[in-house]
């Protein structure tokens, strides 16, 4: 049980944080922002899941907390901007056709996932459970993002926004995973975004650009 | 039958409102065939019938505000005209008294414009213009009066032809001829869908009197469907998208003062049907139709605006407007539904209150700017915004009283439009208050699409009125333009002077539309108005006061000129504009209403088709074209028309030509029906 | 004690007409040393008033009346909406007469008239500006009317005295909404003030410019007034947004002794002079947006004040229940 009601007003706060970044990343052109803003998403959702930990006096959950400092918005920011500036796309920013357009869509998603998520809320017994439909409007605000972006880089960062959704979903709907799934999601995350890279590499040295719309000349007609 | 004894009516005439109203009504025939006795003098229908039915209409005005100001208990009247055993049914209640006056208050300064506007050699004998015109005022008044479905039907239809004949005055041009046709059609696929909602409503009984329908309890199935029906039925005849399509031909192709009728008062008939049925008919209302109608209201508002705001011949942008105007008293409609459905009374008092004063509004604004254009036609021979401007030099009368009509549809305050969009805006806001989640999350979306819709109609004004009366003239013709003459500037005034009170005392007319909300919904909202501001639900939460505002605005600008005066000094200096260093530029070379819809075409690309002549450096005479075509044409009417034309020629083949195969087809049908009555 | 009101309500209104230049040179003022200039005196904009006041007005030789009339129907306007934000207090006589959309449509009233008479002489960059002008604001209502909506779902009220009076009585609320709603309301006001990211107020490049481009014909007195309701429409701006969020101070319904008033004239000042300081800092650190990117910018804000709401929708009822 959330021990104070300030403590639920600032899980709120932070919920609100993370929607905001993520809307935010829908709108932004710029690879490299997009990495800052996934940091940021990290951050807070460090933060959020202190705030549970603190509050429920859980202990593994400050460990699940580290873990997300280490990993999101330390490890994973920086092997991105080392990959950006190895392959020379720092300054890559991509043509987005018509962002109201695809803010209004995000936004029809909200009110979709917010719908969705009241069932859901209503059975979890924890205080926190009114976030989830924000968690859940996160992973489908960052699948969304995914759909829209052509370039490699910012195809990842949605992917690995995607996992920030889902992860707090689990903080706020049941407080937190067993630490060996944690565990075993954030080792599958390093591996992929290493594999990920080695496409990048691959992708760049055959079109001499990470743009993704060069994969469909692959297929066969 | 001692009901239809004339004895009866004689008595049943002598005193109530509805027998003095009917009378008056009748009076619009009687002055439409006197017409006929010199068709062609327009001095003589013009200058002397046109005015009398403007009396007429002060008199139908009038009537209907000491009916509203009474009791409003209802009134029946039952006249053994018609069909035998189908006596048309006359009924006066509030909300037929509010229609009614908004028809005289309206048509008074619409025929008064008329007196003075028409003029000899143009297109049908004024005689016969004068019949159509006061068939058609007659009809509205007896839909709107009308106690039956039979007799709602008889002058529904009447409505409809004599609009038709009014619309295609000018025969001679095709493209008139068409837009009358296609008026037509729609008209009557809306009056077959009328037709079989009355079908539905009478549930079983058979009984087609109002009295008879209230009384029917509907099964859920066919009180939506008669709803449904009827939507689509008055949706045709209001202009509701997607059933818009003869609006934007019709309104521009008429005379206009008969545009301003059409627009400012048949399509109130229709929203005056809608209200009818929906909370006096049916007894039921179901949430989903607020939804339904409240979606259709705001896509028809924004559709309206954004096409008024790309539209380069000033009467079709006008026409586009009334789309955009039908919308938002739609929405309202669906915003009381939906809060009636949910039990909330008192804000479903409110926004219906919302749609009939926003009702009550357009017809006077809107009648004043298709009025205006009028002269400007007249004066210019223009219509397109291309080939007009600086007329506020040559023309101040109409200038004037354009922009007071620019401002109230625009919805500024302290004028009319203001009025009723804000009553718009606070019930939307009460809307957190229903009961489903789902649409309390998608509600404040169309909060906000009114929002852009109202913002976006004030661009569309400022386009009106600038391309038309500011800036030089793009023509050299346009410098001598003649004002509007008397009449005419007497009927722009009466409906200028209704916007600027309805603007700064908006409690009377909230008093009207009081009687309607407490007759439909047994609720009316501000029950203790005061005469400086109006509070709908509670002063602390929200009050508007359009007096103060004028008379704040005019202090401000009275002490600061006096100020001015006295502190610095009131020294002119008369100078050629700058011309940024470019000395051969000439009035054709200012901004024009292409280039004003230009940022519209930009950011609401999706809703037209677009087809774009560029020119190239290399023209020797450049040209730039854009035609712009409504999608629901390409993408509904025509497959439509398509599948109609293919099932006739299908239909065809039974027209043999043959004398005998028809008969053998008479022969065939007599054996089936004799097989099936044994 | 009637007659103390609308002594109060009068005594508001001229602070905010003298204050209101004030406010817009303390702006410049932060900006220049920003931007490391040095910065003009703050009676600058006072200056220039009395500058223009003086000159002769020179009319474009077919200006029609409607061009003379609207420097003071747009001045009209800004005072009256001063006299109706509760920028010191909240029992004011004038606060009746309209709630916050009514304030909106006051603010519609004055940009209409600025933009018809921009219109009237017939110049390229008056109309353009117009359009430019008239787009802006189409874009901007919409969003502030959701930070409104914001607001009534708060405090249940869209009359502007009684939201403080109805924040005062519940202080400790930290909604999520009510960041949404504030950034939301912040853009508006940059994008409505003819401020950087949309507009430069000190730039006279003709093809980008929108507030300048309608004001290319204006000179002398007219000028005057229009500038000077110019700065009042930032004024009262600012004082909109503090009657929103930041109410401390504002003498409340029935605390309206002559402490309360001092204290509130003070709260004023401080949040004025962090308010400018703050708004020259985002100016100086962006930079203006193309013309086309402007509606981007404000379907930004749009979407923050819906999403606000929607977060309010959610959370908000879960933290009462």
């Amino acid at each position: 049980m959330l021990k104070s009601h300030l403590a639920a007003q600032l899980l709120n706060l932070l919920a609100a944080g993370l929607l905001l970044i993520s809307f935010a990343m829908l709108s932004r052109r710029r690879t490299q922002r997009l990495i800052t803003l996934f940091a940021w998403q990290g951050s807070i959702l460090f933060l959020s899941t202190c705030l549970v930990a603190y509050d429920a006096s859980l202990t593994e959950l400050y460990y699940s907390a580290a873990l997300t400092l280490i990993m999101k918005v330390i490890t994973l920011p920086w092997i991105l901007h080392r990959l950006m500036r190895r392959l020379g796309a720092q300054w890559d920013s991509e043509p987005l056709v018509n962002i109201p357009a695809t803010m209004l869509v995000g936004l029809v998603l909200v009110i979709f996932a917010f719908g969705l998520a009241e069932p859901i809320s209503m059975l979890a017994t924890t205080i926190t459970r009114h976030t989830i439909g924000i968690a859940l409007a996160v992973i489908l605000l960052s699948f969304l993002m995914m759909i829209t972006r052509r370039k490699a880089v910012t195809v990842v960062i949605g992917f690995l926004a995607m996992e920030n959704g889902l992860f707090f979903a689990a903080t706020s709907a049941t407080y937190g995973m067993p630490m060996v799934i944690e565990l075993g999601i954030a080792l599958d995350l390093l591996v992929a975004v290493f594999i990920l890279g080695i496409f990048f590499f691959q992708i760049h040295e055959q079109f001499d650009s990470l743009d993704l719309h060069h994969l469909e000349t692959l297929r066969e007609d | 039958m001692s009901v239809y004894s004339w004895t009866s009516i004689i008595t049943a005439f002598s005193g109530t409102n509805l027998s003095s109203l009917l009378l008056l009504v009748a009076v619009w025939p009687v002055l439409g065939f006197a017409g006929l006795l010199r068709p062609r003098s327009v001095r003589f229908v013009a200058r002397l019938l046109f005015p009398l039915g403007a009396l007429v209409c002060v008199g139908v005005l009038l009537k209907a505000g000491a009916f509203l100001a009474s009791e409003c208990v209802p009134q029946e009247i039952v006249l053994p005209l018609g069909l035998a055993n189908l006596p048309f049914h006359f009924r006066l209640d509030a909300l037929s008294g509010f229609f009614l006056l908004l028809l005289g208050l309206a048509g008074a300064g619409i025929s008064t414009f008329a007196a003075g506007y028409f003029r000899a050699g143009e297109g049908t004998s004024p005689g016969l213009l004068g019949l159509q015109y006061h068939i058609f005022l007659a009809s509205m008044a007896v839909v709107i009066l009308a106690g039956d479905a039979y007799l709602f039907m008889v002058a529904w239809e009447m409505m409809a032809l004599s609009s038709y004949f009014l619309v295609t005055s000018q025969h001679r041009i095709p493209e008139i001829r068409r837009a009358g046709f296609l008026y037509l059609l729609m008209a009557h696929l809306g009056a077959i869908c009328i037709l079989l909602s009355f079908g539905a409503m009478q549930g079983g009984s058979w009984q087609f009197t109002f009295d008879a329908m209230r009384g029917t309890s509907l099964t859920p199935f066919w009180a939506t469907a008669a709803f449904t029906l009827a939507l689509l039925g008055f949706g045709a005849k209001a202009g509701l998208v997607p059933l818009h399509v003869w609006l934007p031909e019709a309104h521009p192709a008429a005379p206009s003062p008969v545009s301003a009728m059409m627009s400012g008062l048949m399509l109130k008939t229709a929203i005056y049907a809608m209200l009818r049925i929906t909370f006096d008919l049916l007894h039921v209302q179901f949430w989903q139709w607020g939804v339904a109608v409240l979606a259709l209201g705001l896509f028809s508002a924004l559709f309206g605006a954004v096409f008024a705001a790309v539209q380069t011949d000033m009467k079709r942008l006008l026409a586009y407007s009334s789309i955009e105007n039908i919308g938002l008293i739609f929405t309202g409609i669906g915003l009381a539904i939906l809060f009636e459905a949910s039990n909330l009374r008192l804000f479903a008092a409110l926004a219906l209150t919302a749609a009939l004063i926003h009702a009550l509004n357009h017809s006077l604004f809107k009648s004043l700017l298709f009025l205006s254009t009028g002269t400007v036609l007249h004066a210019t021979k223009q219509r397109s915004l291309g080939k007009l401007g600086g007329l506020i030099r040559s023309m101040p009368w109409v200038a004037v009283l354009a922009l007071i009509g620019t401002l109230s549809i625009a919805g500024l305050p302290p004028l009319n439009g203001f009025v009723s969009e804000w009553l718009l805006l606070q019930s939307f806001l009460f809307t957190a208050q229903i009961p489903h989640t789902f649409i309390n999350m998608l509600v404040p979306l169309g909060a906000a699409a009114l929002a852009l819709t109202v913002a976006l109609a004030a661009y569309v004004m400022v386009k009106f009125y600038g391309v038309i009366f500011l800036g030089q003239p793009r023509e050299p013709s346009l410098a001598h333009a003649h004002d509007a003459n008397w009449l005419e500037r007497i009927g722009l005034m009466w409906l200028a002077a209704g916007c600027v009170a309805i603007g700064i005392l908006p409690q009377f007319a909230l008093r009207a539309a009081a009687a309607v909300t407490g007759a439909l919904l047994g609720q009316t909202i501000a029950p203790n108005a005061s005469i400086w501001q109006i509070a709908p639900i509670a002063p602390e939460q929200a009050s508007y006061s359009g007096l103060i505002f004028l008379a704040g605005i005019v202090a401000v600008v009275g002490v600061a000129f006096v100020a001015v005066r006295l502190l610095a000094h009131g020294r002119i200096r008369r100078t050629p504009a700058w011309d940024c260093g470019y000395p051969w530029q000439n009035s054709r070379m200012q901004d024009t209403a292409e280039g004003f819809g230009q940022p519209i075409r930009h950011m609401f690309g999706a809703f037209f088709r677009m087809e774009r002549d560029l020119p190239s450096p290399y023209d020797s005479e450049p040209r730039y074209r854009i035609h712009i075509e409504d999608r629901f044409w390409r993408g509904i009417y025509r497959p439509l028309a398509r599948a109609v034309q293919r099932s006739a020629d299908a239909m065809s083949v039974l027209q043999g030509g043959r004398l005998s195969i028809y008969l053998l087809f008479s022969f065939l049908t007599l054996i089936v029906l004799l097989v099936f009555i044994l | 004690m009637r007659v103390l009101t609308f002594a109060r309500q009068f005594g508001e209104v001229v602070l905010a007409i003298a204050i209101a230049p004030l406010f817009a040179g303390w702006i410049a003022q932060c900006r220049a040393w920003l931007q490391n200039r040095s910065a003009p005196p703050l009676t600058q904009t006072y200056r220039m008033l009395r500058k223009l006041f003086h000159k002769d007005a020179a009319l474009a030789v077919d200006a029609s009346p409607l061009f003379r009339t609207a420097p003071y129907v747009l001045f009209g306007t800004m005072v009256l909406a001063a006299a109706i934000i509760p920028s010191l207090a909240t029992d004011l006589p004038f606060a009746r007469a309209a709630d916050a959309i009514a304030l909106i449509g006051l603010f519609a009233t004055a940009r209409v008239f600025m933009s018809l008479a921009a219109m009237d002489i017939g110049t390229s960059f008056g109309t353009l500006g117009a359009r430019r002008e008239m787009m802006i604001g189409f874009l901007a209502e919409p969003a502030l009317l959701m930070v409104l909506f914001n607001a009534f779902l708060l405090y249940g009220s869209t009359a502007l005295p009684s939201l403080v009076d109805g924040y005062a009585s519940h202080p400790s609320v930290i909604d999520p909404s009510v960041i949404f709603a504030a950034v939301a309301f912040v853009m508006v006001l940059l994008a409505e003030n003819a401020r950087v990211p949309i507009d430069n107020p000190a730039t006279h490049l003709e093809l980008t410019m929108i507030h300048e481009a309608m004001l290319l014909e204006y000179s002398a007195r007219h000028l005057a007034l229009i500038e000077w309701a110019s700065s009042l429409k930032l004024f009262n701006y600012a004082c909109i947004g503090f009657a929103l969020f930041l109410p401390w101070g504002i003498a409340i319904h029935g605390a309206d002794g002559a402490s309360a008033l001092l204290i509130a004239v003070t709260a004023l000042i401080v949040k004025l002079a962090l308010a400018g300081a703050a708004l020259a800092l985002i100016e100086s650190v962006s930079a203006k947006l193309r013309i086309f990117r402007a509606p981007e910018f404000l379907a930004m804000a749009f979407l923050l004040a819906v999403l606000g709401l929607l977060v309010h929708l959610l959370l908000g009822v879960s933290t009462h229940a």
